[in-house]
């Protein structure tokens, strides 16, 4: 590098004072630069992903077996789609509330919105749960042909957000699909996966004596279990333990149970 | 980093040596063929002329930010924080570029994944900050890293345009040539598909570009041992 612009210009002396300020005052630019950016930006990329997590939604709504028979109506009688908020503790719905303001996402950090739960009843590892929900219900003919519930827990490494769709005796999985996660690619990343997702269709929440089966295996699927359990996924241990957890908790007693009770008695 | 170091200043500002400047790394000193550097993210992110554009816009607007921001303060930085000072400016920059493409390119975004973020750790960024910003002028620097990443945008839209109309026989999206998957002739390559084209796409640039110019031949490091000087 011989003869640069500025030639015979001598480096800058090291001293302390001199490295603290400069330091200092670059962490400061890059902070208030970042900082800057995330305020101006922030709606726009919330808006992507509210847009990204409707399409996914529809996604799963239209994977769904028999629905599109459902919505063409060659079925007997009209088949109807509502969203309905629903106040978790109770099961009943909230008529008239607005489905939008409900949203779990929104309310999970939102203390006014959401329960404490104790570390016994967590086992989703979800810290909070939201008074309310959204549940996708569809209707034939006066009869529940199908439900969409909002699920979420802990994984591996992030919170993993999904739907999970039963069908109409509210016992028989009809999808599950993760729209969010941060689990590791190839690993437990396998849950945003389409054919991992598909394995979940038809199976079977409780056996015939009404015990909790739904889940990930651990180790070898025995046949027993095949009516109610997806095969593990190779070292994803915790990804797939934090599936079933979560599943056991949003269709027990603390997440969707009281409301999935009220659907069936009607 | 001798090796990697930029045109000599020459010890003026003409505008020929800022031409050369801008110019230079085009294709005589291109930072990928040339130097080898950025690869990580030329596999990565050429499997579509889009992708590959996108991501060489945002290595691009890096470089001459950084660029910018490393030869302005150069004369006030000890030596002993230079390279954790550079670091945080290009790591600043590159997640204000990730932001950007977020909100305004959100599928693209995606589909870039982490690589934007990788740009903290592409060599070419560094490596032009540490040998060419740090001691030049401000504007000698920001038309450096202008041509550094257009001189990559080159490698990597060449690559990418090759890889998506053999791969998937289109061409940013329209159709160039007609696959049998849907009802056309053409048979795409899967190999296109997958990472390792990019090397032998790469690899045959810089063959060619070497062919042409034989002063970018680099010394032998070491001769293997033949028959007759063996053990």
């Amino acid at each position: 590098m011989t003869g640069s612009d500025h030639p015979a210009r001598r480096p800058p002396p090291d001293t302390l004072a001199r490295t603290l300020t400069v330091g200092l005052a670059v962490a400061l630019f890059g902070s208030l630069l970042v900082a800057v950016a995330t305020e101006m930006l922030g709606p726009r990329i919330d808006a992507n992903a509210e847009r990204e997590r409707q399409q996914e939604l529809e996604a799963l709504i239209q994977s769904l077996p028999g629905i599109a028979e459902l919505m063409s109506g060659a079925v007997e009688g009209a088949a109807s789609i509502d969203a309905v908020v629903v106040d978790l503790a109770s099961g009943e719905t909230v008529p008239g509330a607005d489905p939008a303001a409900a949203d779990m996402r929104a309310a999970v950090d939102d203390p006014a919105r959401s329960t404490e739960l104790a570390p016994e009843d967590d086992a989703a590892g979800i810290g909070r749960r939201p008074d309310r929900g959204v549940a996708i219900i569809v209707r034939r003919g006066g009869e529940v042909a199908m439900v969409v519930l909002p699920v979420f827990g802990q994984g591996f490494a992030s919170t993993m957000w999904g739907y999970l769709a039963l069908a109409g005796d509210l016992n028989t999985v009809a999808g599950l699909t993760f729209y969010e996660h941060k689990e590791t690619p190839g690993l437990g990343g396998v849950i945003g996966d389409d054919d991992w997702q598909a394995a979940w269709a038809g199976k079977l929440v409780r056996d015939a004596d009404g015990a909790f089966r739904l889940g990930v295996a651990t180790g070898t699927l025995r046949a027993d279990a095949t009516p109610h359990q997806v095969d593990a996924m190779t070292g994803a241990t915790y990804t797939a333990a934090g599936v079933t957890a979560l599943l056991r908790f949003w269709l027990g007693g603390l997440g969707w149970g009281p409301y999935l009770d009220r659907l069936a008695a009607e | 980093m001798g090796a990697v170091s930029g045109p000599a200043g020459g010890g003026m500002n003409g505008t020929r040596d800022r031409a050369r400047t801008l110019l230079g790394p085009l294709l005589a000193e291109n930072p990928i063929t040339l130097h080898v550097l950025g690869l990580c993210s030329a596999l990565a992110v050429t499997k579509t002329l889009l992708a590959a554009l996108v991501m060489s816009a945002a290595v691009t607007a890096v470089l001459i930010l950084s660029g910018g921001a490393v030869s302005a303060i150069r004369h006030q930085v000890p030596r002993s924080i230079r390279l954790i000072v550079q670091i945080t400016i290009i790591a600043s920059l590159v997640i204000v570029v990730d932001l950007v493409l977020q909100a305004y390119a959100w599928e693209l975004s995606k589909q870039l994944s982490v690589f934007v973020g990788l740009i903290i750790t592409n060599c070419i960024v560094f490596s032009r900050a540490e040998s060419f910003a740090i001691n030049h002028g401000v504007v000698r620097s920001m038309l450096d890293g202008a041509g550094n990443g257009l001189g990559y945008g080159i490698v990597l839209g060449l690559v990418g345009a090759v890889r998506e109309v053999l791969g998937s026989g289109t061409l940013l999206g329209a159709t160039v040539l007609a696959t049998a998957s849907g009802g056309g002739w053409y048979v795409p390559m899967t190999l296109m598909l997958l990472p390792p084209s990019a090397f032998f796409l790469i690899a045959l640039v810089i063959w060619g570009l070497r062919t042409m110019r034989r002063e970018q031949i680099e010394a032998r490091e070491f001769t293997a041992p033949g028959p007759e000087n063996g053990r």
